[in-house]
């Protein structure tokens, strides 16, 4: 008895781990592929950014729609911190992550009281109030954005201006990342986590007040959106406004529906897939975005599950 | 007599829009025995339940437990001074497995529970006592079952497990025999049975003969408010109480 479930979970760890070293594979040779390699930097970005928010939609059930906030927040100061003060870049992304962290503190306090619609409408009033912020304030550039951000020397040394460099070192960000959220959903906390889930007020009943985890997954969640948005921002030298538009929280949701909600490598293969269409697509002009829409709807109507998420259902295996 | 009173309701009033679902109800359950609260459909019992675990704010009254009160506490602060609710309907988490159902309770108490940058593998040391709560309540050999997948009455056996895992000092039971079969109302009786020898239990119970083999005291409630208190012997022959359940002319 004791002995089948170190089984079943063995074999969903070695098939988790044969996808994850594809994952790792695909990272290191695409550019050899022929992909450009800023292109795969934006993907790994926006592939951390959906892996956040999936932590929060597929592991605790929170449908936040105000992502954007982090991502953009975080860019920004980032940018603001490399640019007017000269921080080196790991500072720089520290600081933008710490931004995004206190960010999602405060928001996490308020819109962790409701549930549902109300919980992704707070967090999309707080999303716009930031917007109108990051429109208005003096330090960010308005409509030009912050812009010709300097990449810097990482630890003082290794020179970011040099894109091998910076993909390395964004490839290790991304990966880093990644698989804290792989522990967190697989620790004692993302026990916890799931069990709020699947009977909030069952988990309530067993004395675990409910609303403390809830926060925690929430600015953990919002700090890596943050750690994604100021590397992005230091990718493309660049914090403008679209990264904090209420249309790039619907991006993310988009990501992680086409990749599979709850899974460990869904938001990855949304992000690459969404991020590819608006790349390779783009000469069709305004079409992306009716192509996107197209297979959004396809996505919610003939797999529910995401391609991940379909993909694990047939190898009856958790990806 | 008040030192062995575990929890005591002075005058506890729910009001909801112009409807009174539990009136001034003053209930003292005894440490140590099996309490019963029963009453006719709507009146009030699953309302009083609420009240009792914080699901729901009294309008009035006060709450006391061992002496203190914890009318302003909240749900999970009640539950980790040793009153723990079940709930009516089965209250599983549908996709974890049987184990992990039960460790997820006992994991509280270790205090790893907010640790994200740990393995889920340190739940391990905790294997051994869920599998003896598993196994006392008949479900062995279902650990690595989703709990989902269980027949409902194993859902309620699985339920009273996770509530074990707690060691509470007080379980209130709501409708432990709800929706059962013959067989499954049975066994659930004798694990109350077991697990009340240490506890107290305060359950509402709709199933009379359950009522009358389990419990030592029954209070009887009527549109929100006490109708009549007593051993099985002494509610059964109130003439009230039948009028309640039966309708006049019973009597």
């Amino acid at each position: 008895m004791s002995a089948v479930l170190p089984t079943v979970k063995s074999a969903e760890v070695g098939a988790q781990r044969i996808v994850f070293g594809v994952m790792v594979a695909f990272f290191l040779i695409g550019p050899a592929l022929g992909m450009y390699p800023v292109f795969l930097m934006k993907v790994m970005c926006f592939a951390l950014f959906a892996a956040a928010f999936n932590l929060l939609i597929g592991f605790v059930g929170l449908l936040s729609f105000g992502h954007a906030m982090f991502l953009g927040t975080a860019g920004y100061v980032c940018a603001h911190a490399a640019k007017v003060w000269g921080f080196t870049p790991e500072l720089a992304i520290v600081a933008g992550a710490a931004a995004a962290g206190l960010l999602g503190l405060i928001a996490g306090l308020l819109a962790i009281r409701r549930q549902g619609i109300y919980f992704a409408m707070i967090t999309l009033a707080l999303a716009q109030m930031i917007f109108f912020f990051c429109l208005q304030a003096p330090f960010t550039g308005g409509e030009d954005g912050i812009q010709a951000v300097p990449r810097g020397k990482l630890l003082g040394v290794l020179d970011l201006s040099d894109v091998w460099n910076m993909y390395g070192t964004v490839l290790i960000i991304f990966l880093a990342g990644f698989l804290l959220i792989y522990r967190t959903v697989h620790s004692p906390f993302g026990q916890v986590l799931k069990a709020i889930r699947e009977n909030e007020p069952r988990a309530t009943s067993l004395g675990y007040n409910t609303n403390r985890y809830k926060l925690m997954a929430f600015v953990l969640s919002a700090t890596l959106s943050g750690v994604a948005g100021a590397t992005n921002a230091l990718v493309f030298q660049l914090a403008a406004l679209n990264s904090v538009h209420w249309s790039m929280s619907g991006e993310v949701v988009l990501m992680n529906l086409v990749g599979g909600l709850g899974t460990i490598f869904g938001p990855v293969v949304g992000a690459f897939v969404v991020l590819a269409m608006e790349n390779y697509l783009a000469t069709l002009g305004f079409w992306v975005t009716i192509v996107q829409g197209a297979i959004f709807v396809l996505c919610v109507l003939a797999f529910r599950r995401g391609i991940i998420g379909e993909l694990g259902r047939l190898i009856r295996k958790p990806l | 007599m008040a030192d062995d009173t575990i929890l005591e309701t002075r005058g506890l009033t729910k009001e909801f829009k112009g409807f009174v679902a539990v009136k001034d109800v003053s209930l003292k359950v005894r440490k140590g025995s099996i309490h019963a609260l029963i009453g006719p459909n709507g009146a009030g019992k699953t309302t009083c339940f609420n009240l009792l675990t914080h699901f729901l704010t009294p309008t009035r009254g006060q709450i006391f437990y061992k002496g203190q009160e914890i009318t302003g506490s909240s749900p999970s602060a009640i539950a980790q001074m040793g009153l723990v609710r079940s709930f009516q309907i089965s209250a599983v988490f549908p996709h974890l497995t049987v184990l992990e159902n039960v460790r997820i309770a006992l994991q509280r108490k270790r205090g790893h529970s907010f640790d994200f940058w740990r393995s889920e593998r340190v739940l391990s040391e905790l294997n051994e006592e869920a599998r003896r709560l598993i196994d006392a309540v008949g479900l062995a050999e279902f650990e690595n079952t989703v709990a989902v997948e269980l027949a409902y009455g194993r859902k309620r056996a699985l339920e009273i497990a996770t509530t074990l895992a707690l060691d509470p000092e007080m379980m209130l039971l709501d409708e432990p025999t709800a929706g059962m079969t013959h067989a499954d109302v049975e066994r659930i009786s004798t694990l109350v049975k077991r697990v009340a020898a240490n506890r107290t239990v305060l359950m509402v119970e709709h199933n009379l003969s359950v009522v009358s083999t389990l419990s030592d005291r029954i209070t009887v409630l009527q549109r929100g408010e006490i109708l009549a208190e007593g051993d099985y012997n002494t509610v059964s022959k109130d003439p009230r109480v039948v009028e309640a359940y039966l309708g006049a002319g019973h009597a």
